[in-house]
Order: structure tokens, then C-alpha cells, then sequence
């Protein structure tokens, strides 16, 4: 128990050693090269899938992985209730998942880091406006209003990546917002204001690149959070539309057959968790690497 | 001190007002809401009447204080398919989200505090290196996901549990348990960072070096100390519980307000959609609001820091 306060652990706690004593972290090349991975197969998904993910070959319906009794090794994870090859749809959801939750963070990023800056750097009416606004989306539950506004529009792939990046920029905002606040108490800032410096440029060239750690690991995190909210919402029948492949709606296809073929929903929700591991991973690496003291 | 709550009284109706303006949008985004309720076929003439009596034609800001003046006392109309109050729907399914919830957040904390602090305090063990990867499965598990293994596992193979429905304490484990995964990573994960962070304070090496029993100096010091961040964790995590109910509501067939919105949805239901996300997002400010006051009440220091902010 006393192992807690000792001093390696408290050295821990507050890591100011050097770089070159840091080993390489294996979490962190564990998440890189699943990632690595899963991107790869989805970026290559129609050089190296088996089969057209939407051919339906209704006499193979139901086919059970190849590992089991009446599995074929041409489809090795089995098929689907309409015959369609499970392996092919997985590395073409990826195309969706991956596509979509990189847009959506970028998006989300973009106009929460805008907001945030502004927020903390001109505090006052700015700040509490907009944190107000902050404080409205969080009380929104966020899942509902984007499923209110995407039927309401059409599950466009525009729409789906809108109504996501709509949705999650506080994230951004209230960490960046934080993070200016200290930041423009420092002597680097007000002496770049003192040589003349415009808001403008001051915010640019020097607020922003020393705010760019937290939104790093904010962008990490949240794209971890993005994937499983795109299939959240294409589970719930709200996503992109098919005969566009999307692991969500692979997932709601396989709900209606848990009881007697498990591999519809196992696969594709593997296919989630593995991404989204190999994501958080990643962040949390970034996070204990770039500053431990983050709260995100 | 009484400054303080009056503010953020203050701040509460601002963020409920600004929430309104949201669902009052929600129904006008698509541009024509009588084309919502009448029928493909319905006749010009038709249109028009109906504009009229929904008071449509009055400019967009007349249309939003009538909405928000019947709002506030409850009144969000009739629901278009169920042709009853939203307000009495909501009433009659609030308590079943409530149940499921309260289920997934306790559970949460049961398993997670108790976990997070003993992998604090037992840093490098085994026990610890548990903990953290049942918080990263648990992070990056989709609560759509873990809701059909756990069908397929304890109710399809093993048949301990009903896979449906909402019928006594049994039907209440799985989807509790679904719904409380997510949290009960994070809430381990904050409890371990804090617990570390306190056993790191002066006052605990203090207490120590006074020769304090290393029992008295972690339930005494240490614990206390840790547990006050995790109260305001608790009112935003109930906030995502209700958003992710929406998600296990369907996924159990639970007969709560996550599945009557999404029906509401999929009906086109505008004044129940309305309502249920008004619903939703006043009792997230209200926990919140009442987490804050507990909170400047554990810790007084509070105050002075975000007053000045």
C-alpha cells in the first residue's frame, strides 16, 4: 500500500524526465498498428475484398464462419441473412466509419477551436455568450437531437457528418477555452500585444500553436467517440443510407438473428471496438506524452 | 456564497431558454410543418387552413413565445400519433428511464469507485492492470454492441435473464448493465487518476511522516479528498445515461423514454419529439445545477475560484 506515495510514484505523477527516457509505449504501437490496420484494409477495401459487399447470393444465406460445421472457406467470417459476404461488407464499412468520423472530428474541431478561442481570448460578454451556447448543447441529448435532425433532412452522408460535427464541438470549445484562458495571462502574449501585434494575429501566431496539445488528444479521443456515434446512428436506421455497407447497420441487420446466427453482430461490432480501442490507445498515449496534467 | 447559487440559478434559465430555441427550431427545419402533418395529397386549400389554425403565418418570433409561454407550463401540444398530451406520454414512460438510469448509474459506482480507488492504492499490481483494460474495453464497447452479446450470452445460451421487456428486477440486469458499462470505465478511470493525485498531496505525506497509520491516512485523508471531484463527474455521467438510454431502450424493447422518442422520430411525432428533448434536457441542468451546489458545499474553495472567473 505504501508503494503509492513513495517517490518513483510520485516522480510518476509528475514526469519531468527527459525524452530519451521514455521507452516507446507498447499501448501506443499496439493502437498504431491496429489502426494502421483497419485503415489500410479500408482504404484498399476493393482491391482485397472477396466479394462485391452488396452481391446477394440468397442460396449462401446464413452461412456460418468457416471455422464452423457448413462454413466456406470463400467467406470466411460467413454471410448474412441475404446472402452478402460478411468480410467484404466489414473492410467496406470501414470506408464509412473511418471516412465519416475523420470528417466529422475535422469539422467538429474547426468550429469548436474557433469558438474556444474566441471564448477565452476576449472573455467578458464573448466568453459567457458562448459558453452559454456550450452549456445549451450539453444539456441537449445529443444523440436525440441529431436523430430529430437528420429525418428531418434526409440521412444524407453530408448530413450524417453535419449533424455530428453540430453536435460534439463543445468538446472542443471548453477544453480549448480553458486552455487560452492561462494562456494569454503569459508574458509571451502580451508582449507580442505590446509590439503592435492585431487580435488577429496574435490569436494565430501565437495563442493557437500553444493551445494545440489538448486539441490533439481532444481530436483523438472524439474521433474514438465519432466512430461509435456514426454507428450508433446508422444502427438506430439513421446513418447513410444502404446498399452503402456501414458497421451499424451491419450490427441492427444482425440483431434480428443474435438467438440463431451470432456472427452478423459479433463481426462488425469486433470491427467497432477494435478501431475505437486502437484510437483511445493512441490518445491516452498522446495525452500522457504531450501533458499528463490534461483533464480529458 | 448566496451570490453564487443565485448565478448559476441564473445561468440554469439561460441555457433552458437557449435549449428552447433549439426545439422550437427542431419542428421548423424542414422548412413546412403542415407538410409534416397532412397527407401527400392534401389539397392547397387544406394547407392553407391548417397554417392558419397552428397560427403558421405569424412572423417566426410571435410563433416562438407562444410555443415557449405553453411550454413552460407543460404544454407541448398534442402528440400527432397518439393523440393525447406529450406531456401525459412522457409522464406515463419518465419513470421507467428513471429506473433504468438510477440501475445503470449505481451500478456504475458500486463496481467502478471501489475499483478505481484499490488500483490506486495497489498501482503496478495485478489488480490494476485489470482494472485498466476492463476501462479500456469498456470505453471503446458500443453500448448497442454490448447489449446483444449480453442478449446472446445471458439470455439466448444461458437463459438467466429475460432478453426484453420490463418486468421485475430480473429484466432490469442487462440492460442496466449495458447501459452502465461506459460510465463505470470512466467513472474507475477518474477515481484512480484522483485517488493518485491525492495520495501525491503534502497533507497525506504530512499525515504519513506524523506516523499516521497508513489505514487512518487513506479512508481518513486521502478518500475524502478524492471523492469530491467524482460528485460533479456523477451529474454530468447521468446526463450521457439518459442520452445513451435511447440507445438500450430500443436495443431491450424497454418501455421508457429513450424508445418513445425514437418511435416519436421515426412517426414523424414533432410536438412528442419537442417535448422529450425539453423534457430531457431540463432534468440534465437541473442534476447538474443541484451536483454544483452539493459541490460548493464539499468544497467552499469553489466559489472563490469561479467567481472570479
Amino acid at each position: 500500500m505504501s508503494d503509492a506515495a513513495s517517490p518513483a510514484a510520485l516522480a510518476d505523477l509528475h514526469p519531468v524526465a527527459p525524452p530519451a527516457r521514455r521507452r516507446v509505449s507498447f499501448r501506443a504501437v499496439f493502437g498504431l498498428a491496429v489502426l494502421l490496420l483497419m485503415g489500410g484494409a479500408a482504404l484498399a477495401a476493393p482491391q482485397i475484398a472477396p466479394w462485391d459487399p452488396a452481391r446477394q447470393m440468397l442460396v449462401k444465406r446464413l452461412r456460418p464462419p468457416v471455422w464452423q460445421e457448413r462454413g466456406q472457406r470463400e467467406h470466411p467470417l460467413g454471410t448474412d441473412h441475404l446472402g452478402r459476404d460478411i468480410l467484404s461488407r466489414i473492410l467496406y464499412g470501414g470506408r464509412i466509419s473511418l471516412g465519416v468520423g475523420l470528417s466529422a472530428v475535422t469539422l467538429s474541431g474547426l468550429i469548436g477551436v474557433t469558438l474556444g478561442l474566441l471564448a477565452g481570448f476576449h472573455g467578458g460578454r464573448t466568453d459567457a455568450c458562448i459558453m452559454r451556447v456550450v452549456d445549451v448543447f450539453l444539456a441537449i441529448p445529443y444523440i436525440l437531437l441529431a436523430m430529430g435532425v437528420v429525418f428531418a433532412l434526409g440521412p444524407s452522408l453530408l448530413n450524417v457528418i453535419l449533424v455530428m460535427a453540430v453536435t460534439r464541438w463543445v468538446q472542443f470549445a471548453r477544453i480549448v477555452r480553458a486552455d487560452v484562458l492561462s494562456i494569454r495571462e503569459r508574458e509571451f502574449v502580451s508582449g507580442a500585444r505590446a509590439r503592435g501585434n492585431r487580435s488577429m494575429r496574435l490569436l494565430l501566431r501565437h495563442v493557437l500553436p500553444n493551445a494545440l496539445t489538448p486539441i490533439i488528444v481532444v481530436a483523438t479521443l472524439e474521433l474514438a467517440f465519432m466512430i461509435i456515434y456514426e454507428s450508433a446512428l446508422s444502427f438506430l436506421g439513421l446513418g447513410v443510407q444502404p446498399p452503402t455497407p456501414t458497421w451499424g447497420w451491419m450490427l441492427a441487420d444482425g440483431r434480428n438473428y443474435v438467438a440463431t446466427a451470432w456472427w452478423l453482430a459479433t463481426f462488425p461490432g469486433l470491427a467497432i471496438m477494435l478501431t475505437v480501442l486502437a484510437v483511445n490507445l493512441l490518445g491516452d498515449w498522446l495525452r500522457d506524452t504531450l501533458d499528463p496534467r490534461l483533464k480529458v | 456564497m448566496l451570490a453564487y447559487v443565485l448565478h448559476r440559478l441564473l445561468q440554469s434559465v439561460l441555457v433552458l431558454l437557449g435549449v428552447s430555441v433549439i426545439v422550437f427550431g427542431l419542428l421548423h427545419l424542414t422548412g413546412d410543418p403542415t407538410r409534416l402533418l397532412l397527407p401527400l395529397e392534401a389539397r392547397e386549400e387544406d394547407v392553407r387552413q391548417l397554417r392558419a389554425l397552428l397560427g403558421l403565418d405569424d412572423p417566426l418570433w410571435v410563433q416562438y413565445l407562444r410555443f415557449l409561454s405553453r411550454a413552460v407550463r407543460g404544454d407541448f401540444g398534442l402528440s400527432f400519433k397518439h393523440q393525447v398530451p406529450a406531456l401525459t406520454l412522457i409522464r406515463q414512460t419518465l419513470p421507467a428511464t428513471l429506473e433504468l438510469t438510477a440501475a445503470g448509474l449505481a451500478l456504475a459506482l458500486v463496481v467502478a469507485v471501489p475499483a478505481g480507488i484499490l488500483a490506486a492504492l495497489r498501482r503496478n499490481s495485478l489488480l490494476d492492470a485489470v482494472c485498466s483494460v476492463g476501462v479500456l474495453l469498456g470505453q471503446a464497447m458500443p453500448v448497442y454492441w454490448l447489449g446483444l452479446l449480453l442478449i446472446l450470452v445471458f439470455a439466448v445460451w444461458l437463459g438467466w435473464f429475460p432478453a426484453a421487456g420490463r418486468d421485475g428486477l430480473a429484466s432490469l440486469v442487462l440492460p442496466a448493465t449495458a447501459l452502465g458499462a461506459f460510465s463505470m470505465a470512466r467513472i474507475a478511470r477518474m477515481a484512480r487518476s484522483g485517488m493518485l493525485e491525492v495520495l501525491a498531496q503534502d497533507y497525506v505525506r504530512t499525515a504519513r511522516a506524523a506516523g499516521l497509520r497508513t489505514f487512518v491516512v487513506t479512508y481518513k485523508y486521502a478518500l475524502k479528498n478524492a471523492a469530491i471531484p467524482l460528485v460533479t463527474i456523477v451529474g454530468l455521467e447521468f446526463g450521457i445515461l439518459l442520452g445513451g438510454a435511447v440507445i438500450t431502450e430500443t436495443i431491450f424493447a424497454w418501455p421508457g423514454v429513450g424508445r418513445l422518442a425514437v418511435d416519436a422520430i421515426f412517426s414523424r411525432d414533432y410536438p412528442l419529439v419537442q417535448a422529450i428533448v425539453a423534457m430531457l434536457a431540463t432534468l440534465f441542468v437541473l442534476i447538474n445545477l443541484a451536483m454544483d451546489l452539493i459541490y460548493t458545499y464539499l468544497d467552499p474553495r469553489i466559489v472563490f475560484v469561479r467567481s472570479k472567473q
